[in-house]
Order: structure tokens, then sequence, then C-alpha cells
């Protein structure tokens, strides 16, 4: 346990340094000087600030210097200053990081859930016509960009059924508290959320079929049915359970592309998470603001990475942390 | 065990090559994949025939609606702008970002990859390290902030998906190139004194060729999604029509007129689909579904 | 012998292909007795792992059972739905395998393994089926059974998961148990333990026991008879003693030489004929014919010293022989049956 956490708090800060300078090395990339881009492009800053700037980050010092001093600001959490939104990157992504948190949450439990409960019903009718039917609508998913199935989903049930909100995480007009509220959120969060997961939905489903038709090929299935347990209890206690390891760790290793369709599924539903944030940091050409929403957000895939590592040792007791 | 014993024999190489073809117009879903891939590419080499003219210019009263006026099968949105046009040319843009956008993060995942799986040690973990923050950091928004701090256009939106999605390709060159490494053909070599070049190019590679093809259809996929979604977003090059620009400006008018944000998403979805549909007989057809275990 | 306990009759497997059926085991008969031992014996490919899943109903696809009955304490088990199949396994019949790595569930406890195997027959609480698994770690010869109990497979060796899988099997108290090959990814000195087990279990609860294995030498002490399989028929089914004093098939003969610590040089009971017993093989030389290309005679012509035009052109006919059967043209020849 103990080289496990030694061991992942070096790759913590090994992919903060990479990031850092991968940072730091766009920000030199942009054009103008470094002080132009921290401070937003279009002048949103007096000269005299400029200046400023200049000096306290050491633009006038060789690169090497620059690049210290700038992981010296990383390492005390100091993302620098958003002169748009004039508030602190660190403040501003703190602010917004539970909103996209909720919507990813939520959507990889959506994916999790039913895309495994696809593949796991496809599994047991394979080569029947639901497995195909499974099969296919799996299929279309995995090839339907995010954003288009957000604005399908906003026309047929804002528009035309008028059953859920177009976007927004709140009711605007309604002064809601308690309960309410927390309904209120649920509703906002319906479309975002499936929207977001339908495509891990169709990854999952795939890949639970063919891991629990592969479970079924191995050895301890055919003990299982030598010793006479049911069919409906081997799948669902011998192959169910060996099937979700892959689920697992691909779930992992897709924490970054979530996080990337979530930027797409917030500004489709104008959800207040990093993802709109990163938008409107875009156009405003405020990039330092968009490389700490980048810095951050890979903070947030390592960490939750060591979490999945946790949860799979749960499941396979063959692995141990270490 | 005596089951396995009387599996057919391997075909051999050649024979297995020569079949391969045959066998993946077999496949109903391949087949379908390489149909809808030749409709696509039909679309982008006859776009300029069947709609000469700038497909962002004005071409008729804006919001035509599918069947409407003979000369807009799809119908116009509100610029007036048609939209059967676009989808002909947007498919040339798709395509030719996808497929050089592929190419580029195939040069270097195979390169790391290669390198990484044949050299071993030192350079093995520094390279997978590399690999691993790729992985890490989420392919979009980075790909968001390359094309926002190199300006859009065709250009760096190639190289800026293709530098972002190679990681998953390395690690797959990698665990092929191990394998190989150690098989008789290429120790073999390697006592004569090839060159690890020569080895590597000769000996390796052409058989680590299989997957690396199924993730190549896969890749372009991907790349048209990325691709759709970064114009979707504004961040497309502004002097050629997308397939996700259309969906983006077609945003405006979902209340009214669904129609076009609707017909440019379908375009994408076919796309895509028919690469995944090729992947996956690729696969069936290249890895023989264990076969080869 | 009295009524048998298994009676397999005519029992024939195939593998359904696009050419159409291949025949893996033909018109295979044979019997087990309450408490008795019979070995099925032959090389990979012969068709003798089919067989032992065909008596519990697990043949799998591609392969199909095209023919004959399997009798359990009457009861023809092939005629039987996969519901009513279900029941029967892991009580009346089960199975251990030659693997026990991979024939147990990783990611369940042994304990909650062999358990299942009870309630899955029995309605009895989980105590009291937890109480009967520690008894039955205790009976197989686990040490610290209660500690054994919780824990994973990867964590034991190879030797105690197969006394786990034997616990398992032995769970519901079956009236046969079919062994495929338990022993061969084992230690010899583990091998001679596991073995042992088996045959104590038997003396002591009755239960018949069907041994597959390629490797004579390793079942000669404990087995009763020994059934010789080639090119899925029966070629030879003797009691062990006469079998290995008197082999009557060049087959038998062979595999009786290729055993390692001098089988081989036990003196012959009979005037074994010229040239052929007292050849000492190592091995046999050529290979099982593949399916697909069965000879039309004798299967074992190709390889045998003893082949002439008739076992080329006809398949020998089972005869009765000594304490049991053989299928050769020229094994009466010399002997007198």
């Amino acid at each position: 346990m103990l080289t496990y956490l030694r061991r992942s708090a070096a790759q913590l800060v090994f992919v903060l340094l990479g990031i850092a300078l991968i940072n730091f090395f766009l920000l030199h990339l942009a054009p103008g000087d470094a002080a132009q881009v921290l401070a937003g492009e279009s002048g949103a800053a007096t000269p005299e600030y400029m200046e400023a700037l200049r000096r306290q980050f050491g633009l006038d010092q060789p690169l090497y210097i620059q690049f210290l001093r700038y992981l010296g600001n990383l390492a005390t959490f100091d993302l620098g200053y958003s002169f748009r939104q004039s508030l602190p990157v660190s403040e501003l992504i703190l602010q917004r990081l539970p909103a996209t948190l909720l919507l990813m949450g939520t959507a990889i439990g959506f994916a999790l859930v039913a895309g495994c409960s696809l593949g796991f019903l496809a599994a047991r009718r394979a080569g029947k016509l639901t497995d195909t039917v499974i099969s296919i609508v799996a299929l279309l998913f995995y090839a339907t960009p995010v954003f288009w199935v957000g604005i399908m989903l906003i026309v047929v049930f804002s528009v035309i059924l008028d059953w859920l909100p177009v976007g927004g995480m709140t009711s605007v007009e309604a002064n809601l508290g308690g309960l309410a509220l927390v309904g209120d959120v649920a509703l906002h969060l319906v479309l975002p959320a499936v929207t977001l997961g339908l495509f891990y939905l169709a990854i999952y489903a795939r890949l639970m079929r063919a891991a629990m038709l592969e479970v079924y090929g191995q050895d301890f299935v055919r003990t299982a049915r030598a010793k006479g347990v049911r069919l409906r209890r081997i799948a669902w206690r011998h192959v169910l359970r060996n099937a979700l390891l892959p689920i697992v760790t691909t779930l992992g290793v897709q924490l970054g592309s979530i996080l990337g369709g979530a930027v797409l599924v917030e500004t489709v539903f104008s959800w207040p998470g990093l993802g709109r944030l990163a938008f409107s940091a875009l156009f405003q050409r405020d990039l330092n603001l968009l490389l700490g929403i980048l810095f951050c957000s890979s903070v947030v895939v390592v960490l939750v990475n060591i979490a999945v590592d946790l949860v799979y040792t749960l499941l396979d007791p063959r692995i141990e942390l270490g | 065990m005596a089951r396995t014993d009387t599996a057919s024999l391997p075909p051999t190489r050649t024979d297995f090559r020569d079949r391969a073809v045959g066998r993946l117009l077999r496949r109903p879903s391949a087949l379908v994949g390489l149909i809808l891939l030749a409709g696509i590419l039909a679309m982008a080499a006859f776009a300029d025939v069947a709609f000469p003219g700038d497909p962002l210019d004005m071409a008729g009263s804006p919001l035509l609606r599918p069947g409407d006026a003979a000369e807009f099968p799809l119908g116009t949105d509100m610029m007036g702008r048609d939209l059967a046009s676009g989808i002909f040319h947007g498919a040339r843009v798709s395509l030719l970002i996808g497929g050089v956008a592929a190419l580029v993060s195939l040069v270097i995942g195979i390169g790391i990859g290669a390198l990484s799986g044949y050299y071993g040690g030192r350079v093995d973990r520094a390279l997978m390290r590399v690999t691993e923050l790729f992985q890490t950091i989420p392919p979009f928004l980075f790909t968001l902030a390359l094309v926002a701090i190199l300006q859009p256009s065709i250009a760096t939106i190639t190289t800026a998906i293709g530098i972002t999605s190679w990681s998953g390709l390395a690690r797959l060159v990698r665990a092929e190139v191990l394998r190989l490494r150690n098989s008789e053909l290429a120790q073999a070599s390697i006592i004569l004194g090839a060159s690890d070049a020569r080895i590597i190019f000769l000996h390796i590679l052409p058989n680590a060729l299989a997957p690396v093809i199924v993730s190549a259809s896969i890749l372009v996929a991907t790349a048209i999604l990325t691709e759709s979604s970064l114009s979707f977003l504004g961040l497309g090059d502004p002097n050629v029509v997308s397939w996700g620009g259309m969906v983006g400006a077609g945003r405006e008018t979902i209340r009214t007129d669904p129609h076009v944000a609707a017909i440019p998403g379908v375009a994408i979805v076919i796309a895509v689909l028919a690469l995944n549909l090729l992947g996956d007989g690729l696969n069936d057809v290249l890895n023989g579904k264990g076969e080869r275990r | 012998m009295s009524d048998p306990v298994l009676a397999v009759d005519g029992l024939s497997i195939a593998f359904q292909t696009r050419r159409g059926p291949l025949p893996a085991v033909r018109d295979l008969s044979f019997s087990v007795g309450r408490g008795e031992m019979l070995a099925i014996v032959g090389e990979s490919g012969c068709g003798k792992s089919l067989t032992a899943l065909a008596l519990l109903g697990l043949v799998p696809p591609p392969g199909r059972v095209t023919g004959g009955t399997v009798r359990l304490e009457g009861r023809d088990l092939l005629a039987l739905d996969e519901a009513a199949l279900r029941h029967v396994r892991g009580a009346r019949i089960s199975m251990i395998f030659q693997e026990p790595m991979t024939a147990l569930n990783p990611v369940l406890t042994v304990g909650e393994q062999i358990m299942e195997a009870i309630l899955e027959h029995e309605p009895v609480s989980r105590k009291a089926a937890r109480e009967r698994t520690l008894a039955l770690l205790e009976r197989v010869r686990i040490p610290d059974p209660a500690r054994r109990f919780a824990e994973y497979p990867h964590r034991m060796s190879g030797g105690m998961r197969q006394r786990v899988m034997i616990a398992m099997a032995l769970a519901g108290a079956p009236a046969v148990l079919v062994a495929d090959e338990p022993t061969t990814a084992l230690d010899v000195t583990i091998q001679a333990q596991i073995l042992s087990l088996i045959d104590e279990l038997r003396r002591e609860q009755g239960t018949a026991v069907v041994f597959i294995t390629h490797d004579l030498g390793v079942v000669s002490r404990y087995v009763d008879r020994v059934l010789v399989m080639y090119a899925g028929r029966k070629v030879e089914e003797r009691d062990t003693r006469d079998l290995f004093a008197d082999p009557f098939h060049p087959y038998t003969k062979g595999l009786i030489a290729a055993q390692p610590r001098g089988l081989a040089a036990r003196p012959q009971a009979g005037p074994g004929p010229a040239g052929v017993a007292r050849e000492r093989l190592t091995e046999i030389p050529g290979t099982v014919p593949a399916l697909a290309a069965m000879p039309p005679g004798c299967a074992f012509a190709p390889r045998c010293p003893l082949a002439d035009d008739r076992c080329v052109r006809t398949v020998p006919p089972p005869r009765p022989a000594g304490s049991g059967l053989v299928a050769c043209h020229h094994a009466g020849e010399s002997h007198a049956i």
C-alpha cells in the first residue's frame, strides 16, 4: 500500500511537471509576448500593469528561469489571474469544478449501469435478435458526435415534448431551496448526463458483451456448470464479476476523454462547469485561464485514476497494490 | 486438449492475405462500412461537379425545408446556404482532416511505440512516461488549447489532432514490437548483425501491421469526430465548410427549423459509422478472432 | 459385477462442421460399479476428454452427442433437459479438471465456491453449508480450513487448488466422480498425494471414479480396470493387472512400453508375439490420424507393426479377450483367448 502511494505520488508529480512544461511551451507558442497572453490579448490591462507583469514573471530573464518561476507559482497553486473575469484562475476553477464533477459522475454512472446491462443482455442472448438490436444501437451511439446528440435531445425533449429544460443548472426565475433545489438540478441534469453518457454507454455495452463472451469460454465457467450451478447464477456470479474488470480499466483510460466530452456538453446545455468556462476563455482569448483548466483537469484525471486503481483491487483479489 | 487438436490448420501467410479481402467482403457489417465509405468518398470527389461554387455563399432564400425547392433537396440554412452543397464539400474537409490527422498520429505512435518496444530499458521507461502524460491530459481540451493558440486552419487542426491522439497506438505498437522482437526471425537477424533500422522496418513492423491497420480506421473515425467537435465550437477553419460547423450554425434555429442542425449530424454519423464498421470487420479478419493465439 | 452405477452404451460424439459431422468418439461402451475406479487412457486427441464431458452433458459446441446412452443409476442423462441435468451435475455425478489454476473462479474465495456446490442442490442454510464446507476441506486434508475458506485461489499452490476441486466435487456426495487428467499439471510428489486421496475417498464413500489420463503409469497402482481409447474408439478394456501383464492390442503394448520406470520390463505372462513385445518402444512412431482423415479400416493400422490388408480395409470389431475386450484383427493370433 505504501509503495503504491509513493508510486502514485511520483506519477502525480511527473504528470504535473509534464503538463507545466507543455503549458509553458504553449504560452510561448502564442503570438505576442507572454505578458500579453497572460493579461488577455485585447488589452484588458493597462500598459503599467503589463510592465509590472513582465517584471513579476521575469519575462526579461532567460527561459529556464521563467519556467522555474512558473513552476514555483504552480506549486503554490497560483495559476495566475484572469483579467477577463477579474478573479484568480484557481478560484474560477474551484467555483466551476463541482458542476463538472456532478455532470461527469452522473454520466459515467448512467453509462456504466445502462451499458453494462445492455452488454450483459446481449452476451446472454448472443446471436439472437436482442443481441443484434443492442449491437446496432451501440454501434450507432458510438458513431454519433456528442454535441449533435445534445441538440437532437433538446429538439425532442425540450422543444417538441417540453418535458425537460433546455439548459442551465437551475431554473433562474424560481428561488428554490432544499429538496426542491435538488429536484430542480436533477431535472436540469437529465439531458446533459444522458448526452455525455450515450457515447460511453455504447463503449461499455460493446466491451461488456465481448468480455462476457470471453469469460464464458473460461475453465471456471465449465467447473461451475459441472457442479450444477444454474445458468442464471453463473451469469451473475461467475461471469459478470470477471467481465467487469476490463470495464473498470477502460473507465480509467477514458476519464480524460470524458472530461473533453463534458466541454462540448456544457457548451450545448449552458451547464455552468469547467467546460463552459474553457469555452468562454477560448473566445475571450484568456489563455491563462484555458491553460489553468487544462492543468487542473489533468490533475483530476490522475486523482480519479488512483481511485479507479483502488476499486480494481476490490474487484480483483489477484491484484495487490504495490 | 482433444478438442483443439482437431481445429483447422492455420493458413499460410500468403494464403491468409489472399483470402482476407474475400472474408472481409463476406461480412455484412464490413461490406456496409465499405459501401458507405465509398459513397462519402464519391461525394468528396464530385463535390465541385455536383455543386460548383462556394458552399459558403448564399444560394437561395433562407431556411428552406427539404423538399421546399427542387434545386435545394436538403433545404437551406438561415443564411440561405445550400445544405446539400455543404454536405458534399464538407465530406472533403472531414476526410482530409481525418485522414491526415490519423497519419500524423500513426507516424508518432508507431515511432514511439517501435523505439520503446525495441530498445526497452531506459528508452522505454522515458517514452512510456511521455505516453502516459499524453494519456492523462484530456485530449479534447488539449486539442482545443493547441488550436486556439495556433489559430484555426486546416493545417493547425490536423496537426493538433495528430499530436493529441497517438498515445493508445504507441502502447499497442510497443506491445507488438516487444512480442515480435523476441521472435526467432528477429533474433536470427540480430545474430546476423542486421542494423536496428533494418530489423525494425523489415522484420518487426510488417508483422505488427494487422492491429495497426485496425486502429488506423478507428483513428480516422475519431479524428473526424474531433474535427467536427472543434468546428461545432467555432474553432474550425473559417474558410471552408465543415459538418460540425454546419451543426453549430443550425443550433440557432432548432426551435423552428431543426433540420438545419440535424442533416449535417447525420452525415457525421454515417462517416464515423462506416469507418467503425470497417475497423470491426478488419479486426475480425486480420486478428482472426483468436485464431492466431 | 453387480448393477453398474454408470453405464455408457454406444456413445458417439461428433463435431458439427460445414462439411458435415466429424465423428470424434464412436460407439463407446463401458460401465463402472460402486467404488470402482476405471481409467480411460489414450493419447491427446483420442476423444477421452470429450467422453468425460459427455458424461455430464457438457460437450461444448461444435461438438454434439450423436448417439448412445449414458445411464447414471438407471437414468439416461442424455435424455434429460438442461434443467433436469443441472440437478444431477454436482449432486450425483461431478467432475474435476486438469487445470486447477483456471478451473477455479479467481474472484471468489474457495469457501464460497465449495459452498455454492451445496447450496445449489440442497435447501440448507448458509451456516450449515459453511460447516459442511469446512468439514470437506478437512476431509481433503487442507490444513487450517477456517483460514483457507476465505482464501482466493491464486494464493494456493496447484496441489491445494486440486484438493479444493476435489472437495467441491465431493460436496454433494456423488455416485460418480469423473476426473479429467487431474494430476497432469502437478509435480510428481503432489500427483501421488492427489491420487491416493482420490483412491481413499472412493474406498470410504463408495464413489465410482472414471479417471481420464494419457499416462498409464500414473494410474496403474490405483485403478481396477483400464479402457484404452484410440482415435475415438475403444481398442482394449481389461482388468489392470491383466492388461499390464499381457496387453493384447499393439497400441496398448506401445503405451506400456512408452512408460518410464521400467513398466515395460515386467515379465510377460504368455508367449508374446515375437519381435513386438520385446521391442522397447520409447514412443509409438507416428501420430493419431486427424478426424477428417480417418482411415477406413483400423485407425491404428498406419502406425502398427502388425498391420496387413485386412487391417487397412475393415475396422476390427471388439471381441471378448481375457478379463475384457480387445479390438484387433491380430489379437488372438498368438494368444489363447
